[in-house]
């Protein structure tokens, strides 16, 4: 009846994971209890939970990541603990068998459901305001991609009282990861979690894609778009191109273990090297996948703060589109110790060599941004230079692994894992942090606390620059990685210094937590008024903060790269605001529950799969594709928005900003 | 190894660069010229990143609002000589580092027999779940989780794994390559002084991966014949039998020889005659493992 799943699949033996589980199960009852209490349910339901917009789709998104960041963030700090307290004899107090979930979940959560809903998520929001539009392409999708991200993320984490999780490194190699040496339910779950978070992923790739192609505000080229709608067509092209190899592998390794294929097995023909080329084919696009909307982040933020338009436009437009294309060329770096021969090596090596021939250019572009300009230091800003000097660290150090022979003592130590640390912290984090703090107040109407953005910007920076720069030492010294006991005793000190760096970093995430509580408590002195908080040069400062569900009461005619600046400088010389426009009712898509409900039963149909309890599977399979079935044969897709209706929260916009420009009469360009 | 001196050691060596692991103080003529071609690659890498390190504190600091003195130019926002050089500058230093790469790699092949007029020593290399087994084919001997090498004297190592992947690193010899199993892969190293170099499997294989360590001793040349000649007469036998119960899963092997070694063991392994090691115990029959702690 319920396949492999008996009572023993608790661990009521083990008390971390009991007791981590049930003080998350506390906190979930406890939130879940409470909104019930409060009788939020229908708000939630009618504006969040089947909300198909945009701009709260990205919110959930970036919170789901933001949450998954914080449980990526205390196995890191297991790790970290665990590490320094087994040295020589002491054994820690995480036998292998757990800490090897914890190393596979760490990377598992952190790049899966922290950094990519955080990204997705900003894109989700950003992307349609920047290009003064209403909605994505595909409204209703959108909410599906979410809420299938959600149910892997909610599978991962099942696993930690429910069985196990992968013991296998957050890439599952082969043949580690077959039935022979995995025959536990933890390669399971990382599969179905994967799987189902990665159709997902790839929906909302398609779903940006084709609105950055497809719809646009009149009058807004290519070449007219802000950079960081450039870089998210970029990485949601990569999305598209790269995530179906992913899809294809681990259905491949899912044949093996299911039904007795070989793929990637060691008789019968299979070939793990295969898993290996297949599994970095995408994952090198992956990191791209992150770091070029990051990179997007970084320039809206140099030029918005440095009063200035991006220094080198085009060039960056040229050098996104070239990271796209050579990031499909670079995968065989992450194995020259594979033994390929030098010719294979030598090329590979090159090319990933080549790449950083982009990102330099978009360093240099940011440099001069920066020259002749005005700058202004807000959060978003400090996290911006920080990145820049920290970044070409990380690159640096990328380079030096991508020189094979220097690779062959390098790789999979210490040095390794600290270099993709510090370019997706200082990447990808920093740029996540950055623009969560920019476009906060777009998103919820009032701004994030100075003084604890600060205090989190420098511990998060301290603790990073301490526990990645033991990391990069450790690594010289000989040590490689995902050690649960540490027989080299030479090793321990910078094992201490590591965890006292991540003590620091506690302090940033706390300063962090602290900041969006502060900052909630004093929204009415954070206000933002104007929809233009930091005087900003694209359309998403063009509307009201936070914006209205149509976005723009009337689109925006788009005449030069910065659009909104345009209109601010018109306004500001004239002395008045536009003309009134002749407002028309909008037509919105409705809410709708398809995504929650497909999630719900793709939910159903990994778990029943992991456990191998057949009728449950079936059952979530009809599900699913029940709720596709009503959904496609829907009577009414749209709902009106009167005219008076559009007119009387224009209206409202407009008076906000006269009164700006009144207050503000010549504020000096 | 010595507790408390030996914690507060790398802290000192640290500057000079080495500690009992280091790959900065290698111990043999591929250690030493990947540490050239690293330290060349950093250097140049360095020349670009520390001035534009430089400039990016100086611009930021320069053109801040308060700054009187720094001229607000909102209008430079192209110039087609800086775009040249943003351009050429990565470009240049990519080329040039092309050059290193090529010629490093191709120099460099673990594959490729050192240049030294000694004829290399086989040493063939197996991984088990989780220990490790070297052995002399020319000696018809084989070693567990140690070996003992001639100092000074080219060996070939070939590698294959019994089970899962691993990766066979003695860090201060220089290069590491992958143990698969099913194949044979190659790798050329050579300790120039008598010395215990740790050795460690840097790639993660499962729950006994952590302490999978071995030790390399590096003797004289006639010590190394002493050597061979003690563990023949010590006698023991490692066959296709003996393999099949070694290859089960293990941690914490004591060192251990055999004086005779069934020849073409480590090709029966290679070609699978011998077939890949099983898993765990746990987790078959009906009694599938689900949580590490239903195990046993």
């Amino acid at each position: 009846m319920l396949g492999k799943l008996t009572w023993s699949a608790i661990p009521f033996s083990q008390p971390i994971p009991l007791i981590a589980a049930g003080g998350v199960g506390l906190a979930l009852l406890a939130v879940l209890g409470w909104i019930t209490v409060k009788g939020h349910w229908p708000y939630l339901w009618k504006e969040w939970i089947t909300s198909v917009d945009h701009k709260r789709i990205g919110v959930m998104y970036v919170l789901l990541g933001l949450v998954m960041l914080l449980r990526g963030f205390v196995d890191a700090i297991m790790m970290r603990t665990q590490q320094a307290s087994a040295i020589g004899h002491a054994q820690g107090y995480l036998p292998p068998e757990h800490y090897d979930q914890i190393f596979s979940a760490h990377g598992t959560i952190m790049i899966f459901f922290g950094a990519m809903p955080v990204v997705i998520g900003l894109m989700n929001f950003v992307v349609p305001l920047q290009l003064g539009v209403r909605d994505v392409a595909f409204p209703t999708l959108n909410s599906t991609s979410f809420w299938l991200t959600a149910s892997g993320a909610l599978l991962v984490n099942m696993s930690l009282v429910i069985g196990e999780f992968a013991r296998t490194g957050w890439l599952p190699y082969a043949p580690l990861s077959e039935t022979t040496y995995s025959p536990g339910v933890g390669v399971d779950y990382y599969v179905w979690a994967i799987q189902i978070s990665g159709i997902g992923t790839l929906m909302s790739g398609i779903n940006l894609v084709t609105t950055i192609l497809k719809l646009r505000a009149p009058g807004m080229g290519y070449l007219r778009m802000p950079m960081f709608c450039w870089t998210a067509l970029g990485a949601n092209m990569l999305i598209v191109a790269a995530f179906p190899i992913l899809t294809a592998t681990l259905a491949m390794l899912t044949l093996d273990r299911y039904l007795g294929f070989h793929s990637f097995t060691n008789e019968a023909g299979g070939n793990m090297m295969m898993f290996v080329n297949l599994i970095w084919a995408w994952g090198h696009p992956e990191v791209y996948i992150l770091i070029l909307p990051a990179f997007g982040i970084f320039s809206e933020i140099f030029s918005t703060f440095s009063s200035k338009p991006l220094f080198g436009y085009r060039s960056m437009v040229a050098a996104t589109l070239f990271i796209v294309v050579v990031s499909f060329t670079v995968w065989l770096h992450h194995f020259f110790t594979m033994g390929a021969g030098a010719d294979v090596n030598a090329a590979f090596g090159i090319a990933t060599s080549i790449i950083a021939v982009g990102t330099g250019v978009k360093i240099y572009n940011w440099l001069f941004t920066m020259y002749g300009g005005r700058l202004r230091f807000p959060t978003p800003m400090l996290w911006s230079l920080a990145f820049m000097m920290t970044f070409v660290i990380g690159g640096m150090t990328g380079v030096l692994l991508a020189v094979p022979p220097a690779d062959f003592m390098l790789h999979n130590s210490m040095f390794l894992v600290a270099h993709f640390h510090n370019v997706i912290n200082s990447g990808v984090i920093f740029g996540a942090f950055a623009g969560i703090t920019y476009w906060f107040p777009k998103a919820f109407g009032f701004r994030l606390d100075e003084f604890w953005g600060k205090m989190a910007f420098w511990f998060t920076l301290a603790g990073f620059l301490i526990v990645f720069g033991a990391l990069y030492v450790l690594g010289l010294e000989g040590m490689t990685r995902r050690l649960q006991h540490i027989d080299f005793t030479e090793w321990a000190p910078w094992l201490y210094v590591s965890v006292a760096g991540i003590g620091v970093m506690m302090l940033g995430v706390a300063s962090q937590i602290i900041q969006i509580v502060v900052s909630i408590r004093n929204r009415d002195q954070l206000r933002d008024e104007t929809g233009d908080p930091w005087d900003g040069r694209s359309l998403e400062w063009a509307t009201s903060s936070p914006p209205p569900a149509f976005n723009f009461a009337v689109l925006p005619k788009v005449h030069g790269e910065e659009p909104y600046w345009t209109i601010k400088r018109q306004a500001i010389e004239s002395q008045g605001l536009a003309d009134e426009p002749k407002y028309e009712a909008i037509e919105m898509p409705r809410n709708s529950a398809t995504g929650i409900v497909t999630a719900f039963f793709a939910t159903l149909i990994g778990f029943a799969m992991i456990w191998m309890i057949w009728w449950l599977a079936a059952l979530g399979f009809v599900g699913a594709y029940a709720t596709f079935v009503v959904f496609a044969w829907r009577d009414q897709e749209e709902k009106e928005i009167p005219a008076e209706e559009v007119a009387r929260i224009d209206r409202a916009r407009r008076a906000a900003r006269h009164k700006w420009l009144q207050e503000n009469p010549e504020q000096p360009a | 190894m010595p507790e408390r001196g030996a914690r507060l050691l790398p802290l000192l060596l640290l500057l000079g660069g080495c500690s009992g692991a280091s790959i900065l103080r290698p111990g043999g003529p591929i250690g030493a010229n990947n540490r050239t071609i690293l330290l060349d690659s950093l250097v140049i890498m360095l020349a670009i990143i520390v001035p534009t390190m430089i400039a990016t504190l100086v611009f930021a600091w320069w053109f801040r609002a308060g700054n009187a003195k720094a001229k607000y130019r909102p209008e430079f926002v192209y110039s087609g000589r800086i775009e040249l050089i943003v351009w050429s500058i990565p470009l240049l230093t990519i080329l040039f580092l092309s050059g290193l790469i090529w010629i490093g790699s191709h120099a460099l092949d673990p594959a490729k027999p050192l240049a030294e007029k000694t004829p290399p020593l086989e040493v063939q290399v197996v991984s088990l779940d989780w220990k490790w087994l070297f052995v002399y084919p020319a000696h018809g001997i084989a070693t567990l989780n140690g070996a003992v090498v001639p100092a000074g004297v080219p060996i070939r190592f070939r590698l294959t794994s019994a089970s899962v992947m691993n990766s066979f690193f003695v860090p201060r010899l220089g290069s590491q390559i992958y143990t698969m199993n099913g194949m044979a892969t190659t790798l050329h190293l050579q300790a120039d002084q008598p010395g215990s170099y740790y050795g460690q499997s840097a790639h993660y294989s499962g729950d006994g991966f952590s302490d999978m360590n071995f030790r390399l001793q590096a003797v004289p040349v006639a010590e190394f014949t002493r050597w061979v000649a003690g563990v023949k007469a010590a006698g023991g036998l490692l066959d296709g039998r003996a393999y099949r119960v070694l290859a089960r899963q293990s941690q914490h092997e004591p060192l251990k020889h055999w004086g005779v070694v069934q020849p073409g063991l480590f090709d029966m392994v290679v070609a699978q005659h011998l077939p890949p090691a099983p898993g765990p115990n746990q987790g078959r029959d009906g009694q599938p493992q689900i949580s590490p702690g239903t195990a046993e």
